[in-house]
This record gives structure tokens, sequence and C-alpha cells, in this order.
């Protein structure tokens, strides 16, 4: 027998989670998403993730290195930082741009602070922000997101033409010149230039042709063959957002482990299901059923919701602060959506709510069990 | 059946098999006993024998100090052979009496008093408090007091605790099927003394057996109910189970008398019950010895002050390198740096950890994760705290319901970066201290 023992403080038991435990349990989480964005993209989507995911890594150890403090990148922490930030680009961007955007994530997204924890916006969307206001172009211009169509998931695609592809010739016919659309836009941008009333003056002082056309897009966008096509994934976007079924099944692999909690997700999908069926048809050419289906499924809505706005560091402590910050969310997305400059707006959103959360979680500080409500 | 409970809490695995089904068995007598001067909340008894002193079994050696204070009791016969600072369970060695034990265990008359329930509730009161009872499920508070509360606080409720929420620990769990109509008995003298109408007996549902003989028992009695509960801990936290048996909330701060209600450990029914009826002083208790390294894990009746050597080698010794010992069970018990510390009134249990289990993780940076916040029984945002704590920020620390906790541990046990939030906590309760008298 031993003459020394531990003679810590209780609790002397724990329930075996640790923070590597969390972190690789989301980067699981986020695989099938990857593997829709190889089968759509090819290779080069894991590539760019990997790239991304190592710089991230990287960038880590060295400043924690410079930091003179344990470096800690088996944890997960920043791997999963690094994909994230790749999940946000598209795949046919130069190697360099996810390699840039990790190292900035990391570097001024969460070291600079203090590392794990610290951090007061999630890292990736950070790493997003920075990317895209350096360079513009490459994170939004048509060009870059590419569009596999001989896919066999959705129905339009058999015939080799989808709606989503239909719409973006309709409106090249309509105004070429006016919108410099290609073959791919990402859904949601169709859905901003639909909105845009320029556009809507073009054609209500257009022909009688053009107008039919008009219908026809608007149809056709809100359909159900696109919903069908967002819920696969068969849409551009960036690499780890489009496939709404992916990111659910990852997404249910959190929750039943209990990782993340359903109350960020739900009341965010929540609050733009609800804005969009009461507002979306406002400033469009009209009103579909499909409208708030739309908005749920399309663009970063459940890669966000599920996997960037339940980052535990940057959101609130109580469940009440939960549900506040998440409509939070929601209502900055469908603003931006629907009244701003950029065709999508979850990662500015949840950016957004992650300042709030301070202040969150102090007006909603928890009254003791016991004690009187003020 | 719906089962009633609290909210918040946490679910850790019970290792309740490894002794749940052994019963009883009586420790033969000690070679000495250590009989702390504090085993309760309060003040330190005051000795009344002196080194050399013949003492029988059951004779009091020790007075209360004051109201919050109890009396303490020879275990064994035999002489006292010293007075000194011994180890505690506490962990904190404390003033104590040991007597080397004469082999004869040589008792004090002991009288039975079959109409006990007859005797006025003052007389009761008077042998509660001779025998030096004090709650045995842990904290100690001496019973007495409880069982007087102001003329303007009227009881209406008693409830047993019976829960045993604490992972491995089985001595309620065996005390209640073994001598359930003493725990009942119990409970009716408390509920006389008391002029309660209501008896409740909450039991977890991990304990089927318990909940049905105590059923059984209990079925003609329309003032006795038994309230099965959710396995959930703290389950047996005097306010989380008031709440879940009768959804009244104690008061911040405040007693459980503010709410009608006073709450008993099954030990201490039974305690109280043979201190009624036969005068007999609080001198032993069941103590469960368990853990995977424990050769025969066991449920022992031990004399109060025996060191846990003697009960660690009556189970046959260990079969592995202990890593932690712990006094208690391992969700609120203290980690002993030895086995010399004697058994008090309160030690439920004798858990021994291997190395492996006892290994300790690096605390790391905290992620915001908020499962302490989730799951913290009372409500409060423990990692705040304990990062206020760290910070030096009391007031902050208050803010976020310092003076709430009760280091159930429910925080520390989910937290996914190893943060000591008890530890922090405790800190931060010392630190308050400190302050609030400096201020006065």
């Amino acid at each position: 027998m031993k003459d020394k023992f531990i003679v810590s403080p209780a609790p002397h038991l724990h329930d075996r989670t640790s923070i590597p435990n969390v972190m690789w349990n989301v980067v699981i989480a986020l695989l099938p998403a990857l593997v829709f964005a190889v089968y759509y993209w090819g290779w080069r989507s894991l590539w760019l993730t990997l790239l991304g995911a190592l710089s991230a890594v990287l960038t880590e150890a060295l400043i924690q290195k410079l930091r003179k403090v344990p470096v800690t990148i088996s944890d997960g922490s920043a791997f999963l930082t690094g994909m994230l930030l790749s999940y946000n680009i598209s795949a046919n961007s130069p190697w360099w741009l996810p390699v840039l955007g990790a190292a900035f994530a990391i570097a001024v997204g969460k070291q600079v602070f203090g590392g794990l924890g610290n951090n007061p916006v999630n890292p990736a969307l950070l790493g997003r922000a920075f990317l895209l206001a350096s360079w513009p172009s490459l994170m939004t211009s048509g060009d870059t997101w590419i569009k596999t169509l001989s896919r066999p998931f959705s129905q339009a695609s058999i015939n080799g033409i989808s709606n989503l592809d239909l719409i973006h010739q309709n409106l090249q016919t309509v105004a070429p010149k006016a919108y410099d659309l290609v073959t791919s836009a990402t859904p949601l941008k169709v859905a901003q230039t639909l909105r845009d009333s320029s556009f809507v003056n073009t054609i209500t002082s257009s022909d009688s042709l053009n107008s039919v056309i008009s219908n026809n897009i608007f149809t056709s966008l809100f359909d159900l063959g696109t919903l069908q096509q967002l819920f696969w994934g068969n849409v551009g976007g960036c690499i780890g957002e489009v496939s709404v079924f992916a990111l659910l099944l990852g997404a249910a692999y959190l929750l039943w482990k209990n990782i993340i909690e359903w109350r960020i997700p739900l009341f965010y999908i929540g609050t733009v299901f609800v804005l969009t069926f009461f507002l979306g048809g406002i400033k469009g050419t009209g009103y579909s059923l499909m409208l708030p289906f739309f908005h749920i499924f399309a663009g970063g809505l459940m890669l966000g919701a599920f996997f960037m706005a339940t980052d535990y560091t940057t959101s609130p402590l109580t469940k009440k602060g939960r549900v506040i910050y998440a409509v939070g969310c929601g209502l900055m997305t469908v603003i931006i959506r629907l009244w701003g400059g950029y065709p999508e707006g979850v990662s500015y959103s949840i950016l957004f709510m992650n300042v709030m959360t301070p202040l969150i979680d102090k007006i909603t500080m928890p009254k003791a069990f016991g004690r009187i409500k003020k | 059946m719906r089962l009633k409970t609290f909210p918040g809490g946490v679910h850790p695995h019970d290792y309740k098999h490894y002794s749940a089904s052994v019963p009883i068995e009586e420790l033969p007598l000690p070679q000495k006993v250590i009989i702390p001067l504090s085993q309760h909340i309060g003040s330190p008894s005051t000795p009344l024998v002196k080194v050399g002193d013949e003492v029988k079994a059951g004779q009091k050696i020790a007075d209360a100090s004051g109201f919050v204070s109890i009396p303490q009791h020879a275990s064994i016969s035999g002489k006292v052979s010293k007075i000194d600072i011994f180890p505690h369970p506490s962990g904190t060695p404390q003033l104590g009496i040991e007597i080397s034990s004469d082999g004869s265990d040589n008792w004090v008359e002991l009288a039975d008093d079959p109409n006990y329930l007859e005797l006025s509730p003052q007389e009761i009161r008077s042998r509660i408090a001779e025998a030096g009872i004090c709650g045995m499920g842990g904290a100690g508070f001496p019973s007495v007091v409880k069982l007087s509360p102001p003329e303007d606080k009227p009881i209406d409720t008693v409830i047993l605790n019976g829960v045993e929420c604490e992972p491995y620990l089985t001595a309620d769990y065996r005390l209640m099927l073994e001598r359930a109509s003493d725990v009942i008995a119990g409970l009716k003298i408390l509920l006389k003394i008391l002029n309660a109408p209501r008896g409740i007996i909450g039991i977890e549902a991990n304990k089927p057996e318990a909940i049905a003989l105590m059923q059984k028992l209990t079925a003609e009695d329309s003032q006795i109910s038994v309230a099965p509960l959710k396995l959930q801990y703290p389950q047996g936290a005097e306010k989380q189970l008031i709440y879940a048996t009768t959804r009244r909330k104690v008061p911040a701060g405040g007693l459980p008398m503010a709410v009608g209600a006073v709450v008993e450990n099954v030990g201490t029914a039974a305690a109280i019950y043979e201190a009624v009826r036969f005068r007999k002083p609080l001198v032993e208790r069941i103590t469960t010895v368990t853990g995977s390294i424990v050769q025969n894990p066991k449920n022992l009746k031990v004399r109060i002050g025996t060191p846990f050597y003697e009960l660690v080698n009556f189970c046959g010794g260990i079969t592995g390198d202990i890593g932690k010992i712990i006094s208690g069970g391992p969700m609120m018990g203290v980690a002993l740096p030895s086995l010399d510390a004697p058994v008090a009134k309160g030690c439920s249990g004798l858990v021994l950890l291997n190395t492996r289990e006892a290994r300790s993780i690096k605390e790391r940076n905290c992620l915001r994760c908020a499962r302490c916040v989730d799951v913290c029984p009372m409500n409060l945002m423990p990692s705040l705290i304990a990062q206020a704590v760290k910070g030096n920020n009391l007031d902050l620390a208050v803010q976020a319901g310092l003076d709430d906790c009760m280091k159930c541990g429910s925080c520390a046990y989910v937290c996914p970066a190893h943060i000591r939030i008890v530890q922090w906590i405790d800190t931060g309760k010392q630190r308050i201290a400190e302050q609030r008298a400096s201020n006065k």
C-alpha cells in the first residue's frame, strides 16, 4: 500500500466529458456535410477543408509557443475553427484563401484574447468576415459557385437542368447587363435579385413577355423542386452549407450526444421561419407559402444555427439568454436577407449577437432557488 | 408512475452494486476509539472526563457546550487514554477523546420504556438531546435544535431522508431494509413532538425494495406516506428533497422550518427511536465500506470513534493501490490523507478509489459551455462564481450565487474543462466570510 494518497476537493467523480471530447465530436458531426461537398464538387472541397484546419492548428501551435503557454492543439478546438472557416468558402476558392482565413481566425479571433474560452466572437465567423472584406469578389461573386448538374438527387436535374438554372437563364434574359449573373448564383442571390426594386421596375416596364418570364422565375424559385434541391444540397453555395440533409444529420448527432442544446437552433430557425412567413413577400414580386421554407433551407442558416451560433464561448450561459440570443440571430438574419446589401445574413447576425452575449448574460442572471424575484 | 424530483441535477452512475446486497454486519469491538468533540454543526462538546478515567459504553464523556451543540458518549468500555488532537473525518485534525478498550463491552444501564409515545414532547426532546443525536446524513445538525421550532413556525410536514443519492453508499438502504420498523417508529416520535399531521419518507427510485417495504409497513397509517423519487443527484439535499416532496421552496438562507418542514435522515430517525425508547445514546451507526479495490465491500454497524483502518481490515483489506480515501460519498465527501481518522456520527461511508479512478485531469480555461448552469440545482451560475473568485471580484461572485451554493458538486462533475468549481467556491465563501467579519 502506498502511503501517499490524492487529497483533492470534492466531487471525486466526473462524467468523463472533456474539451477534446466535445470538439472532436463536433468535427465528427460536420463530416456528413463534407461528404456531400466532395460528392458535388469533388476532392477539392476536402483539400480546402483540410488546408483550413491545418492552418488553424499550426497557427495555434505557433502562437502558443510564442506566448510560452502549453500547446493545446490536440483538443480539437483549432481544428474545428479551421474546418468551419473552410465550410464558409466556395469549393472553387484558391488554396491560400482558407489558409489565410483560418490563420486570421485563430490569431486575431482567438489567441489575441487569451485562447480557448476567451474569444468574444466566433473565430471562424471572424475569419470569414476578414476574407469577405479583403477578397469580396472571391467570397461573393457568382463565378465562385460551382455546381454539378449531373447528380441524380433532384427531380429537375434529371433532365440536365434545374429550377435554379432555369431561373438564372430567365434572369439573364430579362436583365442581362444590370445583373452580372452567371449560371450558378446562390439561391439567396437569386432571391435578392428578385426583390430588388430596380429589377422589379425593369420587369414592370418591360413587355408582356418579360413579365411572363418573371412570373416563371418566381414560381419556379419557390416550389417544391427548389426545396428538394436545397434539402440535398444540389445548389450553389459554400463548401459546408448547402446540404440541409447532411447538416441535420450532424446536428442530430450533437443533440443526441448532449453537446449542443436545442434552444439556440430551434429559436434561430423558428424566428427566420416566422418572420419570412409574414414578411418574406413584402419586397418580392409575390408571395408563396414556400417562402419561409426556402429561407430556412437556403444559405448558411442550418450550418449557422446548429454549428456556429451554438458555439459555447460566444453564446449566453442561461437558457433564457439563449432564447433571446437565438431570436436576435433570426431577426438580424431576416433583416439582412430582406433589406440588407448582402444576399445572406447568417454570419453577420451571429457575430452581432456574439457581441451582445455579455449583455444578455447580465440581464438574464438567474435568481437562486428560494430567492424572491425582484 | 411519475416520480417526483427537483430542477437541475446530474445522473452519475451509482456504483451501489458493490455493497447494496450485503446485509449489515457488526464490526468486532475495536482496540480503541477516538471520540471527536466536534462531530456536528455548532460548538464543540466540553470534555467531562480526564485521562485515566474508566468509562462504560454509553457513558457521557463530553457535554453540550450550548444550545447548538451535543453531548458525546463513550462507544466502548475502557480507559480514557488520551485527550488530544486526532485525525478527523473532516480532513482537519480536531480535539478528541481516545478510549482504550477493556474488551468487556460493559454498558451503562439502558431502560426499556414501551410507552414512550405517551411521554411529553419536552421529555422526548430532552432524551434526544441527552443521547447526543445530530443529523447522520452528513451535515450533522443537532436534532434537538431542528425539533424545537419557535412558536410562530408551526411544522406540518416531517420528511425522512432515505434518498441516499450519493453514489456508492448503501448504509441507509440497508438500514431501511433491516430496521424499517425502527425508522418508522422514529418518524412517529418526530410527528408527535412537532405535532405535525404529515410524514413523508423520500426514497430514490433505485431502491425499489426499500420503497416497497416502507409502503407495506405504512399502508395502514394515514399520516405517513412514501415518496418514490427520481434517480437524480442531489435528490437528498435538504432543499431539493423538500421541493420534490412538497413543492415548497425554502427561502434562500432560511431553514426548512420556514416552509413548515423538518427533514431528518432515516438513520437519525432510527437513532431517535432508540434514544427515546431505550435512552440509548448515539454510539454506533451503519457505515458502508466500499470501492472497486475493497476486497469485500460491506455495510458495517460500527461504534462511533472506530478508526477507518479497522473497517477496511474487516472487509478483507484492499486488492490494489489506493488512489483516494473518501470519507462520505464521492460527490461531497472529503479525501483523507490516511485511514487513521475515526468514524464520526455523520460518516455514512468510506469509499476507496484506485489510482485510475482517482486520477485528476488538469484544469483548463472555461469554455462557457454552461453545463454547470444547466445542472445547478440552486439555479446559480457556478462558472461565473468560480471566475469571479479567481479574479477576486467577490461582489460578482455573490451576485452569481456564492452564498446560495451548497457545494453539491454537480457543476464540477459535468465540467468539460475540469475546473475545480467547488474548490473555488469554497475559497470564495472563506474570503467573503473574512471580509464580512472585518466589516462588522
